[in-house]
């Protein structure tokens, strides 16, 4: 039996970026800064998140959406800095999905938010692929980790725009070589920005918090007009 | 591994497509994969076999192409290939490259349908 050819031409992820680009239209009209974070597990997310949440909360109008495959346990924990911290249990799913996020996000106010971070499930391969809308993605590696990592995962490090150097109180006693790690990131990602922090003790977070400040400044100057009807 | 949830989203859309244009027994999916998208070769074509069971593309073959990765050298103003998946820089100049020209493609490239 003879055989023909039909061309499809159709991008595998495009319900998925469709529905980002959505999110992220939207994310742009409500003056929202949206930031993802991706690392392996126990690199220090959710410590690095909860001191971002407490830090920006003083002057900032903070949320946080928290991904893993089971419990609560982070939400609960991030609860102390804000009251707007919603998990999404992604059950064996090792990712987070725009629609996930969309969901997530229902009954939100979005327009009363300043900041809101997408904490991604534990995982080094799987979050690359998936664009949740979000306007920048910050990948954290930790001291105590090896300075290698960025290139035994090159991808998720490529398509990050911001690099977190976490629990940088313990990188004398991990022995962690600091300018490796920032020439391994350099090579994967040439131009990235990297920011070193200590969560336990606060150490380079006010770097991070002037970033973040800058950023919204410049998301709101890029922001869409309203469409407001004006009375003549 | 989340070639599982990929092979889902291409059966989907297959699925669509046979509908829409009134296609049956498709026997070979070409599939584009760069080698940069973060989605793996071997896994996906293990999640092809069990994902497929049970649907209208039971016996069908799953054929990926993999897409280089090419980089942009803005010194050389040229397309070039990188010395390794792990260093973005020109070969021959060796200036570092942001700009991928090729290696993030997922794509379906076409359907070979029993005529």
């Amino acid at each position: 039996m003879s055989t023909r050819i039909v061309e499809i031409r159709a991008k595998v992820m495009k319900q998925n970026d469709l529905l980002a680009h959505l999110l992220r239209e939207r994310f742009k009209t409500s003056g929202v800064s949206v930031v993802g974070l991706v690392s392996s597990p126990g690199s220090g997310k959710t410590a690095f998140l909860e001191k971002l949440l407490s830090g920006l909360a003083r002057d900032f109008r903070v949320a946080a959406l928290v991904g893993d495959l089971a419990t609560e346990n982070d939400a609960a924990r991030l609860k102390r800095a804000t009251p707007n911290v919603r998990q999404i249990t992604t059950g064996t799913i090792c990712h987070l999905d725009a629609q996930m996020i969309e969901k997530a996000l229902e009954g939100w106010q979005l327009d009363a938010l300043d900041f809101l971070f997408i904490e991604n499930v534990g995982n080094l391969v799987c979050p690359s692929s998936y664009d949740l809308g979000e306007e920048l993605r910050f990948v954290l590696l930790s001291a105590t980790e090896g300075e290698d990592k960025p290139l035994k995962y090159p991808t998720i490090f490529n398509s990050s725009d911001v690099a977190i150097i976490t629990k940088m109180d313990m990188a004398e006693a991990a022995e962690f070589d600091v300018a490796a790690a920032r020439r391994n990131i350099e090579d994967v990602r040439p131009g990235m920005q990297i920011f070193e922090v200590s969560a336990k003790t606060g150490s380079g977070m006010q770097d991070v918090f002037q970033f973040l400040r800058d950023q919204l400044a410049h998301s709101l100057e890029t922001r869409p007009a309203l469409q407001i009807e004006t009375a003549q | 591994m989340h070639e599982l949830s990929i092979v889902l989203s291409i059966i989907d859309e297959i699925g669509d497509e046979s509908e829409a244009r009134g296609l049956h027994n498709v026997e070979v999916v070409h599939l584009k994969v760069g080698i940069f998208s973060g989605v793996d070769r071997g896994a996906l074509l293990f999640a092809w076999e069990l994902a497929c069971e049970g649907t209208p593309l039971e016996r069908s073959r799953l054929d990926i192409e993999t897409v280089p990765l090419v980089i942009y050298c803005s010194v050389c103003r040229q397309n070039r290939t990188p010395p390794s998946l792990y260093r973005l820089c020109c070969p021959e100049c060796k200036t570092p490259s942001e700009t991928v020209v090729t290696g993030r493609e997922l794509e379906v490239v076409s359907l070979e349908v029993a005529a």
